[in-house]
């Protein structure tokens, strides 16, 4: 099982390295078959070992060998393989796989692609250094290792200054978000001599709950995931990724790096659940998020800006979930998520392939009938989403909303209002996309088309998988045994999570408000986007001043560009105009004035002996008068 | 016999250039010694005994009456500056290896002489040849950058020239005050010398003396206003050796003569030092953030950097240092690596505006997956050089104050922040029409990026063998502190 461990991530480092020292000579076949195979084959091996961990073994150690030798303690290159980081192996590698066998039809006819091949793998390898890591700093080699490659893949098509900004915009954020961790890390090195997770749970465990250190690093630790997973302030990266390749921003930035924030807090259950304050930071500004992007989703006409609104605000709930104390619930909607929101930006890049490039859903519509699996698959999504039973999405929110709803009544009453409102935007998104009449040129309408088998099989598996991903914890209300609790309740405990509380009956009644809810949002969405197909407003005419705001994301990138960007430039120039002006000028100044003092005192060099022998007879006097006094 | 070998090997060799008046082949044989010297590097590598305190020690009087010996030896941290400067100057000189060189065999000789004087600085241990070594290593590099050099390099090399002989003076006050303070008969030996116990109010002009003959040539903020100009004019083998090795020095003299030595006062002054160093950081960062040409950006942030290195190692503790020594050798890779790429460009398309360039990564891929790397390394991403050493420094620094960590720590984002600009504006967009005939890396040239790239990732993947020489040095130097950490109360 070590091996097979250890190979899970080093097989798709291999084959990042094999395409990459090679990129100008591979031919497309045989890139194809060593990405998606390696991917495949960690893939496997990850079922191995989450069956090996399901039947009850003790988790999987294995340290590669010693990294840092630091003072205090040394630092392994290790892995560990537990239920929480065997589930994650399987969202990464499975899903992963689906979409780089997906990338292979979208990425076709791209002069890039091996290029875009050797960064995906080396993509998957840091995700999967990032959940296998057994101590902290094996989870920030994986943390900006991910960061890397969004970099490198939003920018992919480089020759586009506006992707490069975004690119560098996202990688500058997560860098923000990185110092958080890292002081956050430094200080569990600090206060407990080690940053192995066993460790350090064990020595935090210790200590009481509201520990002031603890809560300090906790937050720090949490800075970072605000920068990874897109939470605000440091989200608006997250929309301008999608730059990228359609494959990357459901990899990248739905289904994997950007829930890498809620894994390293789910991960640091042990130290959460110790700070009380934290948790509520966490969950006032999840459901801020999901509030806030909810809002700006509805007035977005990018297919995929709309999506990428959604995956803030989808995210946003998973850390109300951390928040509540529902890590199983912020972990389940983790996996839902990563089935729904992969399966969304998948069929949204097949939308985008058959319409020739374009992502204005204002300019589509009546798509259904040319792209049918596309139309179905996106409609399986978007039900998933939407928290409709029996799909995916219901259960996994669910789950978060019956934990607010224990916990904090008011937070409750926000999620059930950012839920009907994903519920409009994604069925807004639907109708505007798939029903009505073709709203695009000519041209494009003789281009539509169904897309290749290798986009469309993994779009029927990941529809699959959103439709009935909800089977993985099936609340006991409905007979279920919420398997994925006992699974993972060796890492959260059994204990943590009080379901059971509110009766049956309430639980019942509080899914139905949110389902009827949801319900008639869809039927808004069909009022105005079918029944009297309403399309949004053309860019240039005026709007009203909320949409406005809302359209314009709440004037954030120009806040951020006022208030930081600016400012900065600004001290660059004044600082070095004062390095030129100043500092440089003090130095030249005291050269100078060396050089002018000793012109001045060249006048006693006159070469008159006579002025010398005089000199020299005063300055005995003058020497000797000097000792008579003293 | 090994060190001193080390020293005469590059001399000799530096002899027979400015004797050989140009004659064919003079660069091959350039490189060939110092690929010699480059093999008596890597002996003394395996030959090294981690347990020792002095390796390879040679010992010789030289002028009895003054206690001035020829004696040589090698603690962990000389070895590893060695092994950075024997790695490097081949590597210096092969860059030099282009069509359009117009270097004498005098320019080699220059190299080889410094190579040998920067050697002799890390490995002496007696003080009075390791001020004639750092007096030496100067004269080469004046000569480098005042002939070789760009635009106005007279006047901005003299003024180099002078302020960093300043500092040396200050320095030789110190060392010659430490003198006359060993036991009689006096000795120069450096050992003895760091061992004087000085009175509280000369230990503090002591230390200012030290300090400002390292400061400047580090160099620490505010004294730095020599750097920019000189790295941007001095030919790209000045620029590499300037930064690559031989500020180096000064942070090698803070280890080997200041914190020994002045250690009450150093504790004391330790705040003062911090707030110094970490200004620079982050004013060097801030100002690299604008500026329009690639050289003085590699400047400025090399001034940056080696303001963390400094603010480092006045924590005071082993993980602080073990910091700055791994990235005293990560930089002076890095560095080299930046100036290589900053010649390359600047040989390609006889500019080096950033605004004039754009779009090299479509037309040369492999001189774009080296810058990359190169800048990764640079920025400190894991599992490159440069995080190993910035990990290690920062969690040092959280052990002195969490505060000034947080604060140094906000130059990992400036630092990206430059770099990642620089990169995007020169190797990404449409191509530009001085870079639309962009030639790749040649094979000379991969011989220069290829090991470069090794050292960078491996250096990150692998930190165990380096940290491991660098700890009995870091460990000693601690050793003596311990007593007097408690006992002092920082002026700040």
């Amino acid at each position: 099982m070590n091996t097979l461990a250890a190979l899970v991530p080093i097989l798709p480092l291999l084959s990042f390295l094999v395409i990459g020292l090679n990129f100008r000579r591979l031919p497309k076949p045989v890139t194809s078959i060593l990405a998606c195979g390696s991917v495949l084959v960690s893939f496997i091996f990850s079922v191995v070992l989450f069956f090996h961990i399901k039947g009850g073994n003790p988790t999987v150690n294995v340290t590669l060998f010693e990294w840092i030798p630091a003072a205090a303690t040394s630092l392994g290159f290790s892995f560990v393989v537990d239920p929480l980081s065997s589930l994650m192996l399987l969202i990464v590698t499975g899903v992963g796989f689906l979409i780089h066998v997906y990338s292979i039809g979208y990425m076709h006819d791209d002069e890039g692609f091996n290029r875009f091949f050797s960064y995906m793998n080396l993509f998957v390898f840091s995700m999967l250094v990032l959940v296998l890591g057994s101590n902290y700093l094996m989870m920030f080699i994986g943390w900006e290792g991910v960061g890397l490659c969004s970099y490198l893949l939003i920018g992919f098509w480089f020759k586009n200054q506006a992707y490069n900004n975004a690119a560098k915009k996202a990688f500058i954020m997560n860098r923000i978000g990185d110092l958080g961790f890292l002081l956050g890390m430094f200080i569990l090195y600090v206060q407990f001599g080690s940053l192995d997770y066993q460790t350090v749970f064990a020595k935090a465990s210790l200590l009481e709950s509201g520990n002031l250190i603890l809560t300090i690093a906790t937050m720090l630790l949490f800075v970072g995931a605000i920068g990874k997973s897109a939470q605000i302030p440091l989200f608006t990266w997250l929309p301008d990724a999608m730059a990228g390749p359609t494959p990357v921003s459901a990899l990248i930035h739905a289904a994997t790096m950007v829930t890498a924030g809620v894994y390293m807090v789910a991960r640091s259950h042990a130290l959460y659940i110790l700070a009380p304050a934290t948790m509520m930071v966490i969950a006032v500004i999840g459901i801020t998020t999901a509030l806030f992007a909810a809002t700006i989703a509805i007035f977005q006409n990018d297919i995929k800006k709309v999506l990428a609104y959604s995956t803030v605000s989808q995210l946003g709930y998973m850390f109300v979930g951390l928040g509540m104390g529902a890590f199983t619930g912020a972990m389940f909607h983790l996996t839902t998520h990563a089935f729904f929101k992969a399966l969304l930006f998948l069929a949204a890049g097949s939308v985008i392939h058959a319409m020739g490039g374009e992502q204005d859903i204002r300019k589509m519509g009546g798509l259904k009938k040319a792209l049918p699996i596309t139309w179905l698959v996106f409609l399986a999504g978007t039900i998933a989403i939407s928290g409709i039973p029996p799909f995916s999405g219901f259960f996994s929110k669910d789950e978060i909303l019956l934990h607010a709803y224990e916990q904090n009544k008011v937070i409750w009453v926000l999620g059930i209002l950012g839920s009907l409102m994903t519920a409009f935007y994604m069925f807004r998104l639907f109708y505007l996309t798939f029903a009505g009449m073709f709203r695009g040129t000519d041209k494009q309408k003789q281009h539509l088309h169904e897309s290749p088998k290798s986009m469309t099989i993994p779009l029927i598996i990941l529809a699959v998988l959103a439709v009935a991903g909800g089977l993985l914890n099936i609340p006991a209300v409905f007979g279920g045994s919420s398997s994925l609790n006992t699974f993972l309740s060796p890492i959260f405990g059994s204990g943590v999570e009080p379901v059971g509380e509110v009766s049956y009956g309430t639980e019942i009644l509080l899914m139905s408000i949110a389902v009827i809810g949801s319900l008639a949002m869809i039927g808004f969405a069909w009022f105005r986007f079918v029944k009297t197909a309403t399309i949004p407003v053309t860019d240039g005419i005026k709007r009203p001043a909320l949409s406005n705001l809302l359209y314009h994301k709440y004037y954030i990138d120009e806040i951020y560009q006022f208030l930081i960007e600016k400012p900065v430039l600004w001290l660059s120039d004044i600082m070095h105009l004062f390095d030129v002006y100043v500092i440089d000028k003090t130095v030249n100044f005291v050269g100078n004035a060396t050089v002018w003092l000793g012109k001045q005192s060249g006048f006693l060099q006159t070469g008159n002996i006579g002025f010398y022998l005089i000199a020299m007879v005063l300055s005995i006097v003058a020497f000797l008068v000097f000792g008579l006094m003293i | 016999m090994l060190t001193i070998s080390l020293i005469l090997l590059p001399l000799l060799a530096s002899l027979i250039l400015f004797l050989l008046k140009d004659k064919k082949g003079f660069h091959i044989l350039a490189l060939v010694a110092s690929l010699a010297e480059l093999v008596l590097g890597i002996v003394a590598l395996f030959g090294f005994d981690k347990g020792a305190a002095r390796n390879f020690p040679f010992d010789a009087m030289w002028i009895k009456s003054m206690g001035i010996s020829f004696s040589f030896g090698m603690s962990g941290l000389s070895l590893l500056l060695v092994l950075l400067t024997v790695f490097l100057v081949p590597m210096i000189i092969l860059t030099t290896f282009h069509r359009d060189n117009k270097y004498s065999s005098a320019f080699y000789g220059l190299i080889l002489l410094m190579q040998s004087a920067l050697v002799g600085v890390f490995t002496s241990s007696d003080g009075f040849l390791f001020y004639i070594f750092w007096e030496m290593a100067l004269i080469p590099i004046y000569f480098i950058c005042g002939l070789w050099g760009g635009e106005n390099k007279i006047k901005i090399t003299l003024k180099f020239f002078i302020y960093t002989m300043l500092g040396s003076l200050f320095m030789l006050t110190a060392l010659i005050w430490l003198y006359i303070k060993t036991p009689a008969p006096h000795t120069f030996n450096i050992d003895t010398m760091v061992m004087v116990k000085l009175p509280l109010g000369e230990q503090f002009w002591v230390f200012l003396a030290f300090f400002l003959g390292f400061a400047i040539k580090i160099p620490v903020f505010p004294f730095h206003s020599w750097q920019p100009d000189t790295y941007t004019v001095a030919p790209a083998a000045g620029s590499m050796l300037l930064a690559g090795i031989m500020l180096k020095m000064g942070l090698y003299g803070i280890l080997r003569f200041l914190i020994p030595s002045c250690s009450f006062t150093v504790i004391q002054f330790a705040p003062v030092v911090m707030i110094m160093a970490i200004t620079g950081l982050l004013y060097g960062s801030v100002i690299a953030i604008k500026q329009k040409e690639i050289k003085r950006l590699i400047a400025y942030s090399s001034f940056a950097h080696v303001g963390l290195m400094t603010a480092a190692l006045f924590a005071l503790n082993v993980d602080a240092l073990q910091g700055t020594i791994y990235q005293m050798i990560s930089h002076g890779f890095n560095v080299v690596a930046l100036f290589f790429i900053a010649d390359i460009i600047q040989r390609r398309t006889n500019t080096l505006q950033i605004n004039e360039l754009g779009g090299i990564a479509k037309v040369a891929p492999r001189f774009a997956v080296f810058f990359m790397i190169v800048m990764l390394g640079s920025v400190a991403l894991p599992l490159t050089n440069g995080f190993i050493g910035e990990f290690l420094m920062l969690v040092g620094m959280v052990q002195y104050s969490f505060y000034v960590a947080a604060i140094a720590g906000i130059s990992i984002i400036l630092g990206a922040v430059y770099m990642f600009w620089l990169y995007q504006r020169s190797m990404y967009g449409e191509t530009k029409p001085v870079t639309a005939a962009f030639a790749d890396l040649t094979s000379t040239e991969m011989w220069v990026a290829v090991p470069l790239i090794i050292i960078i990732i491996a250096m990150g993947v692998y930190p165990k063998p380096i940290l491991e020489i660098a700890k009995p040095t870091v460990e000693s130097i601690l050793f003596s502190l311990k007593p007097l950490k408690e006992a002092i109360i920082p002026v700040l």
